[in-house]
């Protein structure tokens, strides 16, 4: 219970700081939204009278407080640019970038587990060999980098997906799938390679261990020994890993969304930073801040399910 | 009961990897009767829908088809009669009066009548939010509806000009949210959008006009520069306007690249109120030391249309083509000027670039080279396009930008009148009364040959004050799949997209 209280503190704490600093960045950085807007047609007059209509005048504290107050009841405010509500954006955006995330997260489970134990059960063997040479590699391609790989031999090559050819979920949710397939694949690569390193070397240190003699003496095969009771202390760091690239990906996943053009959270927030419209970039930060957060805190309970002698205060 | 799961897991991949396939298949084919096109956008059109506050050039462009004035420019920049039938222009430019086409219709099944018209004209030149949304209305006196069919628009002084204006956008007084639900008269209407992702507009079919071809158009936003290409050639979009010269190298051979031009004036603008660019001498020598046919050559491979003045060939009457010869490019010259003006060492600068238009940069590097040959450092500074409105345009706190200004209608003032002395658009502060003379002959003038001379004597100025390093007119390349035909360049910053038509033996 104390434990609850101490992370919802801690949430909203984060929240009212993370939102405050970006109020403050904008305030320091030049340009403005009114100038934005109306671009080469500015005048004085027409400038002064937007950032009035806008409410850009009041100071700094008193928007801030404003924001604030909308916020806690429900109103995000609307979007200088597109006259929308912000909570209609981001709720057309979010499916997809938490698609795109969860695709990749399952992608990275599947490939890098069972990867892991095999190549620690094979320690030394060819497979292990070939598969350490391999996840070198992969590792030091950059996400973007094996984006515009998958692109060139599955899209143009293969003609496997239609590259650009996004479509959205609202249209059409198996295509909008199908197309999510290889971007995904794209950000797990990378991540599942560190993810069977890290798994490799945390079964190998761990079959060292005295515990592990002792299964063996009880008459259990290796297999047995593995899955039964090395894997469950091994797993702790991983999932520490897979906690941290969960985050990552959420507020991340912007590079690879530039490379298959998919319009995501990431791309929503990259405009809307440029174009200065401060109640889009602010709710975006907020909710991506909400969602690492909350990913760390489900990593915590994992914690707990893995390894019932761990405690959580 | 593990290896169950992980067999049905890969079954699920298997089939998804196959709907993907299957339905890349179908979108090849054209959809029975229905005709689309899916064409490519650098930017959203994140502006407000409202045809009168919309200002990003991106968005205009697009909105040329959904929206209609009582004229409008042809592919030629003639503007010819649209909602009005025609028009007469009496007092010598004082006086204008539009007869309206009958039985026209607002995309939402109403008719266009007289106080539609006038709703929309005083909306243009509402001053209660400081300057009229169109500023050129300021001019106008009165509007008045004369008969159920005939509006009048009389002006506070004559201009014969008057007549490229009168382009705005007619929209029904009837509507509360022009800015999200936009009901105009074009050729097309609206059916959705979604921020970042794409615009959708269909064919209108009660369009008094020629009616459009292409049944429905997917504007959809691309916004990597690096993924244009490879979204043309792996189908994902038709066409892209202004595609660079690396990139049509770079087209499979289902593209026809046409070849335009930008209608802009490229330049470096200089701040004339800042030393040294507040002399003349050190103006002119930068001017002698730019060598335009090189940057050209490099950045374009040689094409382009280079420019004396503010001015380009699109304008036709009012284009100097003699005014390119005033500096040719001579480092000595340069050098000499420099050291009268106090500066034999040369001197460096700030040249401030708006990172998201590669031309400009392109050509920024290019001239930072060409100035070390005459001693002048230029650092180059790259911003952010929204920085660069308010920082350099707005504010005008900078030494030099290298940026492209266009013109948002085909008259003179659009490109001349920011350059008299106290005018709000004047960002590079140019200040001679020679041309504030010249500018304000050619307003109050009302014979055609004069007014022309007028603003020739202008540009003539802006040339020979070395007001700005002037470069060119940017070419301008439009990749098509050979699908469509049709495309027509303007000598404005529109996409006439009604044009655009399905190739023989295309369904």
């Amino acid at each position: 219970m104390k434990y609850f209280l101490k992370k919802t503190a801690g949430l909203l704490a984060t929240l009212l700081a993370v939102s405050f600093l970006v109020f403050a960045a904008f305030a320091v950085i030049p340009g403005d939204p009114a100038t934005a807007m109306l671009g080469t047609e500015a005048t004085p007059a027409r400038v002064e009278a937007l950032r009035e209509e806008l409410g850009l005048n009041a100071p700094l504290l008193v928007r801030y407080l404003r924001w604030i107050g909308d916020f806690l009841r429900g109103d995000f405010g609307n979007s200088y640019r597109y006259n929308m509500s912000v909570m209609s954006m981001i709720g057309d955006k979010l499916p997809v970038t938490l698609t795109l995330t969860a695709i990749s997260f399952v992608l990275i489970v599947v490939i890098s587990i069972p990867l892991g134990v095999a190549c620690a059960r094979y320690a030394g063997g060819m497979l292990d060999h070939a598969i350490v040479v391999a996840n070198q590699i992969i590792m030091a391609v950059p996400a973007f980098f094996s984006g515009i790989l998958i692109t060139l031999v599955f899209g143009l090559i293969l003609h496997l997906f239609v590259p650009g050819g996004y479509v959205s979920w609202q249209q059409d949710r198996l295509a909008f799938l199908g197309y999510m397939i290889f971007p995904s694949i794209a950000i797990a690569l990378p991540k599942s390679a560190m993810a069977v390193k890290l798994l490799r070397t945390s079964i190998l240190s761990e079959m060292k261990l005295d515990y592990v003699r002792t299964a063996y003496s009880r008459g259990n095969g290796t297999r047995a020994v593995l899955y039964r009771h090395v894997l469950r202390n091994a797993l702790i760091p991983v999932i520490t890993f897979l906690g941290m690239a969960l985050a990552d990906m959420v507020a991340g996943s912007i590079i690879v969304e530039q490379v298959f053009n998919i319009p995501g959270l990431g791309r929503i927030l990259l405009t809307s930073i440029s174009n200065r419209d401060y109640p889009v970039v602010q709710a975006i930060i907020v909710c991506i801040a909400f969602l690492v957060i909350a990913v760390n805190f489900l990593v915590d309970l994992l914690y707990k399910a893995v390894d019932p002698r761990i405690t959580l205060d | 009961m593990k290896t169950k799961a992980i067999r049905r897991f890969l079954l699920t991949l298997v089939c998804t990897a196959l709907t993907i396939a299957l339905s890349g298949c179908a979108g090849d084919k054209a959809g029975g009767t229905t005709s689309r096109i899916s064409i490519g956008i650098p930017q959203d059109i994140e502006d407000s829908l409202d045809p009168h506050k919309a200002v990003a050039a991106g968005t205009e462009e697009i909105l040329f088809n959904l929206y209609e004035g009582l004229v409008k420019p042809d592919s030629e920049g003639n503007m010819v009669d649209a909602l009005a039938e025609s028009h007469t222009v009496e007092e010598e430019g004082k006086v204008y009066t539009f007869r309206l086409r009958d039985g026209v219709k607002f995309h939402d099944g109403s008719l266009v009548t007289a106080e539609d018209v006038k709703y929309s004209l005083e909306r243009c030149a509402d001053t209660s939010s400081g300057d009229p949304l169109v500023p050129a209305f300021s001019a106008i006196e009165s509007v008045e509806i004369t008969d159920e069919n005939t509006v009048r628009v009389t002006l506070k002084e004559p201009d014969n000009e008057f007549l490229a204006y009168m382009d705005a956008a007619i929209i029904p007084a009837s509507n509360d949210s022009p800015e999200t639900n936009p009901i105009g008269t074009g050729p097309y209407k609206y059916v959705s959008r979604s921020p970042q992702e794409n615009f959708v507009i269909e064919k209108f079919d009660d369009y008094w006009g020629t009616p459009a071809n292409i049944d429905e158009i997917t504007l959809k936003v691309i916004a990597n520069s690096d993924t244009i290409v490879t979204s043309l050639n792996g189908g994902a979009i038709d066409m892209f306007v202004r595609v660079s010269q690396s990139m049509t190298e770079q087209l499979s051979d289902d593209y026809n690249v046409l070849e335009g031009t930008m209608n802009l004036v490229q330049a470096m603008y200089l701040n004339n109120a800042k030393a040294p660019f507040d002399d003349v001498r050190v103006r002119q020598a930068l001017c002698y030391a730019v060598d335009v046919q090189e940057i050209m050559d490099i950045i374009s491979d040689g094409k382009g249309t280079q420019l004396g003045s503010s001015m380009f060939p699109a304008f036709g009457k009012y284009y100097m083509e003699e005014l390119n010869d005033l500096y040719p490019a001579d480092p000595e010259k340069a050098k000499e000027l420099l050291a009268e003006a106090g500066y034999p060492d040369g001197f460096s600068f700030k040249l401030t670039v708006p990172s998201n238009y590669q031309q400009h940069v392109d050509t920024a590097q290019v001239i930072a080279e060409q100035l070390k040959r005459i001693g002048v450092t230029a650092e180059i500074e790259l911003i952010e396009w929204e920085s660069w409105l308010s920082q350099v345009y707005a504010d005008r706190d900078f030494e030099a930008t290298v940026v492209g200004l266009d013109a948002s209608s085909l008259t003179a003032p659009a490109l001349l009148s920011r350059f008299v002395s106290d005018a709000g658009k004047n960002f590079v502060n140019f200040e001679s009364e020679a041309y504030d003379a010249a500018y304000a002959g050619a307003s109050t003038s009302t014979d055609e040959t004069e007014k022309t001379a007028y603003y020739k004597e202008c540009e003539r100025i802006l040339a020979e004050e070395a007001a700005n390093v002037y470069i060119q007119d940017l070419p301008c390349f439009v990749a098509l799949n050979k699908k469509y035909t049709g495309y027509e360049f303007y000598p404005l910053y529109v996409q006439d997209l009604a044009k655009l038509k399905l190739a023989d033996g295309q369904e």
